[in-house]
């Protein structure tokens, strides 16, 4: 196992010099050198023009566990109403099961919630295995972890796919750790590669500043978190025909983690991950109560409310309005960022939107540099016109 | 430049610079607008140690001196001068104690200060005495065990936040320069208040009270020395405490200095940079050059006074006087190299050359500084023959 | 009460650049850093010993540079580190980190807490949290914004949930990570960086580790990465010009063009 340079080949470009997220390479007498900080990532393997570092494994004597077959949807639920992710993850699902020639199947777990069962049918689920028990009528780790694991030992999968939500990144790691198979967290595309039949999972890293493509070579199933609001929604369709396979796990399911209490939490109705249009305020603002224009220009436009790290970190607005790096990941169809100078941490949460408008004084603001429609002026006139432009039905 | 700081010294001046950068600087502009003192900023200050850098460990200080005082004043006095002023008074409010303090004194008030738990301040100046000590009409009667003062100081530097103040009073007032003491006085003795807050100019950020006694009595174990020394307590003091003044000085500069230069690259006029205009690069240039001479003559002046010099007035005199002239200078020049934005509050350079002016004026106003430089040279001369 | 903080050294991604013309990443002068969710991680550590007494050891994979960030904690107050570093662990996924970290946490001996940030923002997985309370065996809350009570055997937090919070409770000895929501992480102390400079850092190899030697490193990663590449960065676009009337009508057109709205 390790990586090599095969110093024939290698021309001392430096081209794998840039390529390494880590600063592990050097070249030394125009020949890359690898040291201790290399992390086996490959990024240099890619780079490399002429094919001269090679990353070696001992010869695998693990045979890919057989018997594994069909693409699963972890269906998340909350007071029995599924997740929207879900559907998407249908959607992109059965894509993947054609591809292999396989079933779709989604796991639901709950308390009493066979009407949603039939809605994940009407998704494209050709089986949904239910799970319902008091134990599951709220998402809670342990029992989740081990049903879901239990099911997934019986029944065998290929691939297991899940929201990159808090519930899937919360207790998806555990599952796979007790499977001691591989899980690709956040990703943001998925295909099958056509040779081994492998699920490639294509995820941004280092803060969405490069891609990395994972696979799952020789462990199964293949498990993913996925990002919401990446994947295109199965069409519903109520001619699907399926089957539900009911389990029980009455009295086997234990907890060390006991749930009292659950509070919502919004200022404002629209939840940002869900909105199909943002209305962001940043710095520019001034202060805290000029986010009240912000408000009611997001009212107007029957938008959500997001806002930067500076403005929260300001304590002019919780964090859950927090969009960016350490906030949240958005992709509305409209993203309209006032005031904003766009930090390439902010840039991170949103530059997948569609469309984005920037509205800024400063023209060299980088926020700019991404937006669809920019407008250099004081987002203390453009917004109150726009607003009355709107009320005027204009828009 | 490289100053061969040891690697404590850097350490002391690394922490500074993040705590300027990351806690001072995203309220620096709010704090000189509302006029709030930065308490939030001395608990960060305390939490980091940096309160004992300039005291001895027996005295729960980390062994460091003026130097490592300069370092802490200059780093905060680069992002705002209101919060390293409100710093360095404590350490001059520490100076008598440390210097003139009998064991006891020095037990029971250095470690409070050095950890930041109480902040302390020294006071001087009055109406009718300022730079002219002889002036003081606050008195402190010997009355049995105690002392009575009664008077009003005039400007104190943390007047208000402070709790532990060294006050210079008239213990004989026959005797002129002779018959002034230093007493240190606890905040919350009976008679002692405090007149309200100044209005200022610059360094916003710090508290300046008038310090008020209406017979107010305090053990006679709070004196400092003899009787009679007062006045020799309050120059001593100063002279440690001076270049901390030319520090905060070379401070301001600096961060003027930085915004002049990052604003001259990015700011465009007749389709270029202005940073390429060669009128503009020689005003960066003498700045920097102004700055690094200050900066040289401050810290070989704290390590003079470090190393234990008998007599650093007339040096300790010229780092104060040369920062604090060259500080004017730059970030006037400053505010000209922004132009229109300059004279905005949108921009810190305008605060800058705000704060500035006091560096000119207190601890002794630049003319003093010069008396002083001159009458050592004189003597200096004559004892030559 | 004993608690072990799990942390990691990672390239401060603010400052990552991408060469316009090359289309690849920046490296070069990059600072490396603690990860800023371990910073949390570090706080509520130290605080919680500040609270029930008791010792903070911080704990850490990665190449001997790492070394620093043990240092930086010890500097805000953490009183001991352990290194993990060994080429054998180069490569590892996060289930050979999982595995490594919790073998490493089994020879400290008994511990109270383990408490990791909620993700590194390099890989952004958040998955090795979940993963050492696996292999551990233990419970675990993930997105802890606010501990409500601490004491010997038993925790009390809140967990950030997308639409709000929830509370929860379990027994001690347990895993939590943390959000940044949960505090205001110190900056070092003097007397903190000055011990740091002193304090020996233990460093342990796979040997050290035991276990199954086959789950370490890249031989104990199922995952692997096969490709990495720079996305399409995204192009700006118009810039609508005149006075703000005509500026915010020509918006409102393009808008409407779109069908969005």
């Amino acid at each position: 196992m390790g990586i090599k340079v095969i110093t024939e080949k290698c021309t001392g470009c430096e081209l794998c010099i840039k390529s390494c997220p880590y600063g592990a390479i050097e070249v030394v007498e125009k020949i890359a050198v690898i040291g201790d900080n290399c992390n086996l990532c490959g990024a240099c393997v890619e780079a490399c023009p002429k094919g001269a570092i090679l990353i070696t494994r001992e010869k695998s004597q693990r045979k890919i566990p057989e018997g594994y077959s069909g693409v699963w949807v972890f269906a998340e639920q909350w007071d029995g109403e599924v997740a929207p992710v879900v559907y998407e993850l249908l959607g992109e699902g059965k894509k993947l099961a054609d591809k292999l020639g396989a079933e779709l199947s989604a796991v639901l777990l709950g308390e009493t919630i066979e009407q949603s069962a039939h809605e994940l049918i009407s998704h494209g689920a050709d089986t949904v295995y239910l799970v319902e028990g008091p134990a599951l009528k709220d998402f809670n780790d342990d029992p989740y972890t081990q049903v879901l694991a239990e099911l997934i030992l019986e029944y065998k999968p290929e691939i297991v796919l899940c929201g990159a939500t808090s519930v899937g990144r919360s207790f998806m790691p555990k599952v796979a750790t007790r499977l001691k198979t591989g899980l690709t967290a956040d990703c943001t595309g998925l295909e099958i590669e056509e040779k081994r039949k492998l699920l490639l999972q294509t995820r941004p890293a280092f803060g969405g500043n490069i891609m990395a493509t994972i696979i799952c070579p020789e462990n199964r199933p293949q498990m993913a978190t996925v990002r919401h609001k990446v994947m295109a929604q199965a069409k519903r369709d109520e001619t699907h025909r399926g089957k539900i396979i009911r389990k029980n796990f009455d009295g086997k399911l234990t907890s060390r983690t006991k749930i009292l209490k659950e509070v919502q939490e919004r200022e404002e109705t629209a939840n940002l991950a869900e909105a199909d249009i943002i209305v962001s305020g940043g710095r520019g603002l001034g202060e805290a109560k000029k986010f009240g224009l912000i408000r009611e220009f997001a009212r107007e436009l029957g938008a959500a409310v997001g806002a930067s790290r500076a403005t929260v970190d300001a304590g002019w607005i919780p964090y859950s309005h927090q969009v960016g790096q350490t906030g949240k990941t958005v992709k509305p169809k409209i993203y309209i960022a006032c005031g904003i100078s766009g930090a390439i941490q902010h840039l991170i949460g949103m530059q997948s939107s569609d469309i984005i408008v920037a509205i800024n004084k400063d023209p060299d603001a980088p926020i700019f540099k991404v937006a669809t429609y920019g407008i250099v002026g004081d987002l203390f006139e453009v917004i109150p016109e726009f607003i009355s432009r709107i009320q005027k039905g204009h828009l | 430049m490289d100053y061969f700081l040891t690697e404590e010294q850097k350490m002391v001046r690394e922490l500074a610079r993040r705590i300027a950068e990351e806690k001072v600087a995203p309220v620096a502009a709010e704090l000189d607008e509302k006029e709030e003192f930065p308490w939030e900023i001395m608990k960060e200050l305390a939490q980091a140690d940096l309160f004992a850098v300039f005291l001895p460990e027996e005295y729960g200080g980390l062994g460091g001196k003026t130097f490592e005082l300069c370092l802490v004043t200059e780093e905060l006095s680069r992002i705002c001068s209101g919060v390293a002023v409100s710093y360095a008074a404590s350490a001059l409010g520490s100076f008598p104690i440390l210097l003139f303090g009998n064991e006891t004194q020095r037990k029971e008030f250095l470690p409070k200060i050095a950890s930041g738990e109480k902040l302390a301040a020294f006071g001087l100046t009055e109406a009718n005495a300022g730079s002219d000590a002889a002036g003081i009409e606050t008195t402190a009667v010997r009355k049995g065990d105690k002392y009575v003062i009664n008077g009003t100081k005039q400007w104190i530097t943390n007047g208000g936040e402070a709790e532990i103040y060294t006050v210079i009073a008239m213990t004989d007032k026959k005797r002129g320069n002779r018959g002034a003491s230093a007493i240190i006085v606890e905040k919350g003795t009976p008679g002692f208040d405090f007149g309200k807050k100044e209005k200022k100019m610059g360094i916003r950020a710090s508290a300046t009270r008038e310090l008020v006694f209406q017979d107010c009595e305090v053990p006679a174990e709070n004196l400092l020395g003899k009787e009679g020394m007062g006045f020799i307590i309050a120059m001593r003091t100063f002279d440690a405490s001076r270049p901390g003044i030319g520090a905060q000085a070379v401070g301001i500069a600096q961060g003027a200095l930085d915004a002049a230069v990052d604003y001259a690259r990015e700011r465009v006029q007749f389709g270029q940079k202005i940073s390429s205009f060669q009128a503009i690069q020689h005003m960066l240039a003498d700045m920097a050059t102004h700055v690094e001479a200050a900066r040289a003559l401050v810290y070989a002046t704290a390590r003079m006074i470090d190393s234990g010099a008998k007599d650093a007035a007339k040096e300790s005199a010229m780092s104060k006087l040369f920062a604090s002239d060259m500080c004017m200078r730059v970030t006037v020049d400053a505010v000209q190299i922004f132009g229109g934005y300059g004279y905005m509050k949108d921009y810190p350079v305008e605060k800058m050359m705000r704060d500035a002016k006091i560096t000119q004026i207190y601890e002794g106003t630049n003319q003093i500084q010069r008396n002083i430089i001159a009458l050592h040279l004189i003597k200096e001369a004559a004892s030559k023959k | 009460m004993n608690i072990i903080v799990c942390i990691k050294q990672v390239p401060e991604t603010a400052e990552i650049r991408i060469d316009e013309k090359t289309n690849t990443l920046v490296r070069e002068g990059v600072p490396a850093i603690i990860n800023p969710f371990d910073t949390y991680a570090l706080e509520e550590g130290i605080r919680i010993r500040e609270k029930c007494g008791g010792g903070v050891t911080v704990l850490t994979m990665g190449p001997p540079q790492a070394e620093q960030a043990l240092r930086e904690a010890i500097a805000m107050g953490v009183d001991s580190g352990v290194l993990l570093s060994d080429k054998a662990f180069a490569g590892s996924d996060t289930l050979a980190t999982s595995y490594a970290l919790s073998r490493a946490i089994r020879q400290m001996g008994r511990f109270d807490l383990v408490i990791c940030g909620k993700q590194a923002i390099d890989g952004d997985t958040a998955q090795v949290g979940p993963g050492i309370a696996e292999m551990l065996g233990i419970p675990f809350i993930a997105y802890v914004r606010k501990i409500e009570e601490i004491r010997e055997g038993y925790i009390r937090a809140e967990r950030l949930m997308e639409t709000g919070y929830q509370i929860i409770e379990m027994s001690l000895p347990s895993l939590i990570t943390v959000v940044k929501e949960i505090n205001e992480p110190r900056l070092p102390s003097l007397r903190g960086m000055l011990k740091a400079k002193k304090t020996n850092i233990s460093v342990w190899d796979v040997e050290k580790l035991g276990g199954d030697t086959g789950r370490f490193g890249l031989d104990g990663s199922p995952t692997q990465v096969i490709r990495i590449f720079t996305p399409e960065p995204r192009k700006g676009g118009e810039i609508l010009q005149g006075a703000v009337e005509e500026q915010v009508a020509a918006l409102i057109e393009r808008l409407k063009e779109t069908k969005l709205v």
